[in-house]
């Protein structure tokens, strides 16, 4: 049974960010690691997170995007309407799947949707969008607690993990149980800051304790390489300034407010 | 002919009909023609609204909707909307005429002692006030701007809601359009939705309305995202009970019962307006999005 476990999403092919997070969990000594999806998008060489995951024995759930490449889809299924998020997610995705190799997708192909384990007394579910469905959006000022404590019934959970929107956050509910979005790795989180952060569930005195973990990484070195790999300025912009310049019409209002586009 | 049967997969956007079909313009696209006289649907009550929320809960709804008609024009929609934000997010659908400085006010206070957010989309359909003016009538994009600059002004990001009457090749130039009178009242960064044409209602009038062949079918849900239809997920709670959608309220069938528990029956996409909606999907929602092909 687990006491301690880090958990992070979005790696969006940021294989610096990823060896950094992987090492700072280690250090504070974590009995394990898991990654809630989205291998691929954003960032420049995704074959480069396959041989980190492996080697450090990472359990993942399956993303959209994993899903996606894996299946070899049209699209990302990131759960974008509006055109202009379309766009750039178009960009992206064209980009991760010529570069992931067939031997990345069909590992993709086959993740599961959900990992169950049990910390303490507390059932632990870890999903990628919902439990319900993978790509869905569950921000913090859109997701009603009610609608949180159904699907802990619904899915006999106590504590239920997710990531896809990037941005972390969680909340208390009846009955001792919590929802977690246990953020992104793969770009900051349009705060202005450059880092990225994941999330650790610790039991202490039987109780969790939730705590998310900023970590810093080369990030100029990981612009730097997206320009010669000749993804869009915009993306770059995002991991130098830390603020979001695309894909921002699916954000609800409060959460585009803290933004400055 | 029969056509697809759509079941209600989870309850999670709850619709009010809170003006009910009352409103204080008449636009010559209306769906369900709304107009100060159009009694067909009355303003709910504070307690009618409160009664849907309590039921809701269990449901675990996830969104709450408030339309009319004028949403505005309900004197009780602050403390329906001070109510509502206690248990989930809102979005006001509203023409942003009838905002005063007291209800920016008022808004922002709500939106700033809840957790949740609080969406206003203003409707207009033209960025200029002749193409505006020609669809929703004289007066009404002084008016509307008015209120957007009023929301904006309190630190909101209203959503500009616009209904696409022009043809493909004009959208650039439409949206640019938008984009650039916005800014000039102050909207820095504006949030636009664009929605296509219901053809029913008024609006079938101002166009020629569906062809016969537009329908949705068995055959063409073969592969389709059924979420992509509000049937499968919302219901909107009326002051004569609760339909299946807000498109379809003057179409009797439409009534399922006067409950949400009664509303959870399966639905036939049995009418043109339908085939809207199949097309573009989540064209209720609070984001554009993409025709597909037939």
């Amino acid at each position: 049974m687990h006491k301690k476990v880090a958990l992070f999403g979005g790696v969006y092919s940021n294989y610096l960010s990823l060896k950094e997070v992987i090492k700072d969990a280690y250090k504070k000594k974590v009995d394990a690691i898991y990654c809630l999806g989205d291998l691929g998008a954003f960032g420049p060489y995704p074959d480069k997170i396959f041989s980190i995951l492996q080697k450090n024995n990472i359990s993942v759930v399956q993303g959209n995007y994993d899903n996606s490449i894996g299946n070899d889809k049209d699209d990302c299924q990131c759960g974008y309407t509006d055109p202009r998020d379309n766009y750039y997610a178009r960009l992206s995705y064209d980009y991760t799947y010529k570069n992931t190799s067939e031997e990345f997708k069909e590992w993709m192909k086959v993740l599961p949707h959900e990992i169950r384990f049990e910390l303490g007394k507390y059932k632990v579910l870890l999903c990628h969008g919902s439990p319900r469905q993978m790509n869905e959006f569950l921000w913090e000022t859109t997701t009603p607690t009610h609608f949180l404590e159904k699907l802990c019934r619904d899915y006999d959970a106590d504590i239920i993990c997710a990531t896809h929107t990037g941005i972390h956050w969680n909340r208390k509910l009846a009955d001792e149980k919590y929802f977690v979005n246990v953020g992104v790795i793969g770009r900051p989180e349009n705060d202005g800051n450059t880092f990225v952060g994941y999330t650790i569930l610790e039991l202490i005195d039987g109780k969790i304790n939730i705590e998310y973990i900023p970590v810093e990484y080369d990030y100029k070195k990981l612009a730097e390489e997206m320009k010669k790999e000749k993804l869009p300025e915009e993306f770059v912009e995002t991991i130098l300034t830390g603020w979001w310049t695309t894909c921002l019409e699916i954000l609800p209002g409060k959460e585009r407010l803290k933004g400055k586009f | 002919m029969k056509h697809p049967e759509i079941y209600l997969d989870a309850l999670d956007n709850l619709w009010f009909q809170v003006s009910g079909t009352l409103c204080n313009i008449v636009c010559e696209h209306c769906f369900i023609s709304c107009s100060p006289t159009n009694h067909n649907f009355e303003f709910m009550t504070y307690d009618q609204v409160n009664s849907y929320l309590q039921e809701s809960i269990k449901m675990g709804v996830k969104e709450y909707y408030f339309t009319g008609g004028e949403p505005f024009m309900n004197k009780d929609i602050i403390k329906i909307l001070r109510k509502t934000l206690e248990y989930g997010p809102a979005t006001v659908l509203t023409n942003g005429m009838l905002i005063k400085e007291h209800h920016a006010k008022s808004l922002k206070e709500i939106s700033d002692n809840s957790i949740y957010s609080l969406e206003l989309r203003v409707s207009i359909d033209g960025y200029t006030e002749k193409m505006n003016d020609y669809i929703r009538g004289k007066g009404v994009f002084k008016k509307a701007m008015a209120g957007v600059k009023l929301l904006v002004d309190s630190g909101f990001l209203p959503i500009i809601t616009i209904t696409k009457t022009w043809e493909d090749k004009d959208d650039d130039r439409v949206l640019n359009g938008f984009m650039s009178t916005l800014k000039s009242y102050g909207y820095q960064r504006p949030r636009i939705k664009i929605l296509p044409s219901i053809k029913i209602g008024k609006e079938a009038v101002r166009t020629k309305g569906y062809d016969e062949y537009e329908f949705v079918t068995n055959e063409m849900m073969v592969d389709y995202e059924i979420s992509n239809l509000i049937c499968a997920n919302s219901r909107v709670a009326t002051s004569k009970g609760v339909y299946v959608c807000p498109i379809l309220i003057d179409s009797p069938d439409a009534k399922l019962g006067g409950s949400l528990e009664e509303s959870m029956k399966p639905y036939e996409l049995k009418h043109q307006a339908c085939y809207t909606c199949y097309l573009y999907g989540a064209i209720c929602s609070n984001f554009s999005s993409v025709k597909r092909d037939a």
